[in-house]
This record gives C-alpha cells, structure tokens and sequence, in this order.
C-alpha cells in the first residue's frame, strides 16, 4: 500500500472520530437499530420487484433470441441465440414503431397546447376562488375512476358517421360529404389525447399552483408585455411541471394500443401495441413480441434518458 | 385590442378543455337510460330499469365482482409493500441505493405493454396458471412503484423532530411509529391506496397479457365493444364516476376544514 492510498483513509477516520464525538454511544446503537429495521421494511417490496419485475424483463429479452426449431408445433420454442429474430420484426414493423412514436408525440404536443391553458386557468387565474378551484380539479381527476374504455367506446360513438360531430362537420363543409372521422389517424391521435390529458395537466397544475403571482406583477411593473411575462417569466417557472408532464404523457401513450383499436382499427393507424397483443396470442410467435416489447422498451428508456440529460427533471418521480 | 384577446383566451381554451374532458362522460350517463336492447348505439327512449337493475347484461356483474376483488388485493399489497419501502428508503443508507432507485422507477418508464409481455413471459416461464392471481401479482408490480414515488415525498417532507420529540419523551419506537409517524403519513398513503384501486380497477392492457380467461370489468367491456356493449356497462361506468366523485368530495371537505381548524389555532 502506497502513501497515497493512505491519506484519504486517515483524514475519512478522523472525520469519522470528529463527527462522532457528540454522539453517545447510546445514540449510534440507536441508529444501527434503525438501520437494521430499515432494512427489514425494505426487504420483502424489493424481493417482489425482483422476482416480478427485473426478472421478467430478463427472461423477455431471452425470450426474444428463442428459435423455432424445424417441424415445430405452434407455440413450441427453444432457447437459442437468434438475434435475427431482430432484424426480422425490425423490418417488418419499422413503420408501426414510428407511427406509434409520431401519434404519441402528436399527441403529447396536443395536451400539453390544451393542458396548459386549464392549468392555468386553475392554478392562477382562479386563484382567488378556493371551491371553483377544488370543483374543477374534482371534474379533471373523477373520470379517471369511470371506465377507460368505455370513455374510449363513447368517443367512437360521438365521432361515429351517423353521430353529431360529422353531421355538423359534414354541413359546414370541413369534412366532404363521404368524409369519416372514425378509423382515421385523428381519431385515435384524439383519443390518446383525451386519454392522456390528466397526466399532462395535473404536473403543471402542482408547478403552477406555487408559482409566486407577485412575479408576474413585477413583470408588468417592469412594462414587459403580457406575452413577455408569459414567456420570460411564467413559463420558465412551470418548466418542471411541463418536463414531468411530457413524459408522463409520452410514455404511457407510445405503448396504448386500446385508443388505436377501437378508434382506428384499420392498417393506417396500427399502433405497435396491437402488433405485440397479436404476435402474443394469436401467430403465437413469442420470439418476435418479445423481441419487439424489449425495442420499444429500450426506445423509451433512451428517449427518456436523453430528455432527462437534456432538461434535467428531478421533480419528476 | 391584443390585451383583450390575451384575457379571454385563457379562460375559452380552459373551458373548452374541460368540455373536452366531461363530453364522454355525459354520453355514458345519458346512455345509461337508454331503452336499448343489447346494443346501446342509438337513442332509443327513456328508461329506469338499466338502473334498476344493473346486473341485467349477463356475467356484466361477475367482471365487475372480479375487477373489485383484485381491485382491493392489489390495492392493500401494494400499499403495504410500497409504504414499507418509502419508509425504508429514507431511514437506511445502503450501498445499492442508485439500483434500488432505478428498480422502483423503472416500472413507472415502462410502457404498459412491455410490463405485460414481460410477466407474461416469466409466468410461461414459471409455468404458472393465469388467472386472479397472476392479475393481481401484475398490478401490484405496477400499482406498488406509485405508492413508493408518492409516500416517499411525504416521508422526506416529514419533520424529523417530530419523531425525535416523541422518544425523548419515553415513547417506545412502536408508539412513536403508530402514534406520531403513521397519522402524519395516513393522507399520503389514502391518496396513493385510492389511486392505486383506481389505476388496478380500470387497468385493460396488463391484466390482458396476465388473465388468460379470468374476466374483468375493463376486459368485458373490450370485448364487448366488438358486438355492442349493452346498456347495464354505462350504469356501472356512470355509478362509479359518482361514487369517485363523493370520495373526492369529502376528501376535499376534509382536508379544507382540516386547514380551517389549523388556522383557527
């Protein structure tokens, strides 16, 4: 052992010594203590997530490189290393995954426009008025209790051909006279919208809600415009709920394959959700879902993680 | 001019958000009175006996029976294995601490999708059946990495002294937990039960990939979906937006009279 390995551990054990010396030896017992409870409160959730979580992520990605050995029965794998199993579903379903990720980004574009303004209008500018506040917070988390796809199956029936929405757009000429919105990408880019808009407001409601409003006067003492507040001042303050908010509309709608079945339904708007229900159970092929279930977990592990490093969000989990 | 439209723009888009929102929802309620047959596409007339008797649609009742079960299993595993890590986590330093972390945010990153196919695939593994209890270990795993990001935020937001306070005044470690620790805790760990039921109650996609032929509410409803889905599913979806909306209430109620009384002090 070298000098210089020997320095840090001398100075670490006086630090040691000299933050101790306050301390009775009562006190560190104290603390083991409730170390070791701690430990013990700790223990059984983590086995859990281990064996439920970690683990299955594990036999998924080898499940992905099982092969089909020759003259195989249905659903009959073996444990092999095919990476192929890759480059096939890569290629097969290139386009699914990237419609996926473009209506999820879409749609998280579409809350985040619509979930702002009602933030705002909650968190600031009602602010004076407590039970308006509290009635309009109760109406935004309630239907998250009734069910999502029967919300999801209304929808269907109000964008229906026959139902009020087309016969209205029909009649003042946005939508031709044969035009549909039902099994059309607006349809299911709509739905994730609707579906997903309580994730992206609620986060900037909680960072608006403490903004500071003497902020925004100072702006306007100062004779920033209103939009200069806005953007200087009001957004910049929101920004962490704004981060937290995309993500947590991003990730869950990237993955929904309910709003593309029953609002689209047709090849156009297939989302890779769908390809992996059905690769699953009814090709039975679990090589290739569980090769594309590991790809479009990876995708949004990367995507996120690059978020994160680009704006840094701790509020977020 | 710019100065008017800057204030009305707010409030119009705010409201229409919030008409966005509840549309649906209205439909399901109108629809509940549907005089509908086994379909409840079109309007066919006013009528109380959907309501009367919800059960009507068959085995509607039996997903829903399933759905509140594992609703509840799921709710209280995950709330008591959520709560003791949120709890563990803050008092006990140990070196893993970042994987630790990482393992209960994961899941929370996770597409729903992926979550499924993944136990899936350990459950083939495993060889296990799939059913009520492959559901409910799939919600735990999801509904339990909630409840530690929630209960956590209010254990480090809880004032230590507190609890120091308490056995300096000769409170044994389980007085102290259950009298002072816990009560500080109860809204965060309500709040994160209640959403958990909420979110294992309503879940369609995991409990697809985990229940094999087991029924449950959200899954009788998707399947349904293909043929119509009778009227009795709008009553169920309708008394349950109403029953969630009274909890909320109240919640609300008492936490604002609970400031009252703080601030009256």
């Amino acid at each position: 052992m070298t000098a210089l390995d020997d320095k840090p551990r001398v100075s670490g054990r006086r630090a040691k010594v000299e933050t101790e010396e306050w301390r009775s030896e009562e006190e560190i017992a104290a603390d083991k203590r409730k170390g070791r409870v701690g430990m013990y409160l700790i223990v059984p959730g983590f086995a859990f997530l281990v064996l439920f979580f970690a683990a299955p992520v594990v036999v998924l990605l080898a499940m992905s490189l099982y092969a089909k050995p020759p003259g195989a029965e249905i659903g009959e794998f073996v444990p092999a290393l095919q990476f192929s199993n890759y480059l096939t579903v890569l290629s097969a379903y290139w386009d699914t995954l990237v419609r996926s990720f473009g209506f999820a980004l879409i749609a998280t574009i579409a809350a985040l426009l619509i979930g702002y303004p009602m933030a705002y209008l909650v968190a600031v500018r009602l602010r004076g008025y407590r039970l308006l506040q509290g009635i309009l917070l109760v109406l935004l988390i309630a239907p998250f209790f009734s069910s999502f796809i029967l919300r999801t199956q209304a929808w269907k029936q109000i964008l229906a051909d026959e139902g009020p929405v087309v016969s209205v757009l029909r009649a003042v000429a946005i939508l031709p006279p044969d035009g549909r919105l039902t099994a059309t990408a607006f349809a299911v880019i709509c739905g994730l919208t609707y579906n997903f808009l309580p994730f992206m407001m609620l986060p900037i409601y909680a960072s608006l809600d403490r903004l500071d409003v003497s902020m925004l006067e100072a702006s306007g003492d100062l004779y920033a415009s209103p939009m200069t507040t806005f953007f200087r001042v009001t957004l910049p303050l929101s920004a962490p709920g704004v981060f937290a908010g995309t993500l947590l509309t991003f990730i869950p709608t990237a993955g929904d394959y309910v709003n593309a079945a029953i609002l689209g339904n047709n090849r156009d708007t297939t989302m890779i959700g769908q390809v992996i229900d059905s690769r699953f159970f009814r090709v039975v092929d679990y090589p290739g879902a569980s090769a594309l279930s590991f790809i479009l977990m990876v995708a949004i592990l990367v995507l996120v993680l690059i978020y994160i490093k680009r704006f840094g969000t701790k509020e977020l989990f | 001019m710019k100065q008017k439209i800057g204030r009305w723009f707010i409030p119009v888009v705010g409201g229409l958000a919030f008409v966005y929102l509840l549309v649906p929802i209205v439909y399901i309620f109108v629809f509940s009175f549907n005089d509908a047959g086994r379909t409840n596409l079109a309007w066919r007339g006013f009528t109380l006996k959907n309501w009367q008797n919800p059960c009507g649609a068959p085995n509607i009742c039996e997903a829903l029976g399933n759905s509140l079960q594992i609703g509840i299993l799921a709710t209280i595993f995950a709330t008591v294995l959520g709560t003791c890590i949120a709890l563990g986590l803050v008092r006990y330093k140990f070196r893993f601490r970042n994987t630790a972390d990482l393992l209960i945010i994961l899941p929370l990153a996770t597409p729903e999708v992926v979550l499924g196919a993944s136990l899936l695939a350990q459950f083939l593994n495993l060889g296990w059946e799939l059913g009520f209890w492959t559901i409910i270990i799939a919600h735990t795993v999801f509904c339990m990495s909630f409840v530690v990001v929630t209960v956590r935020a209010r254990v480090s937001g809880l004032d230590p002294r507190l609890e120091e306070a308490a056995s300096d005044l000769y409170a044994s470690p389980m007085a102290t937990f259950w009298k002072v620790t816990f009560p500080l805790l109860l809204p965060g760990i309500t709040a994160a039960a209640l959403l958990s039921f909420a979110m294992s109650f309503d879940d369609f996609i995991i409990t697809n990939f985990n229940s094999g032929n087991f029924d449950t509410f959200p899954k009788f409803i998707y399947v349904a979906a293909t043929r119509g889905i009778p009227a009795q599913a709008n009553v169920i979806g309708s008394a349950m937006f109403i029953i969630a909306l009274l909890i909320v209430v109240i919640g609300q109620i008492i936490s604002y009279r609970r400031q009252k009384m703080l601030a009256a002090r």
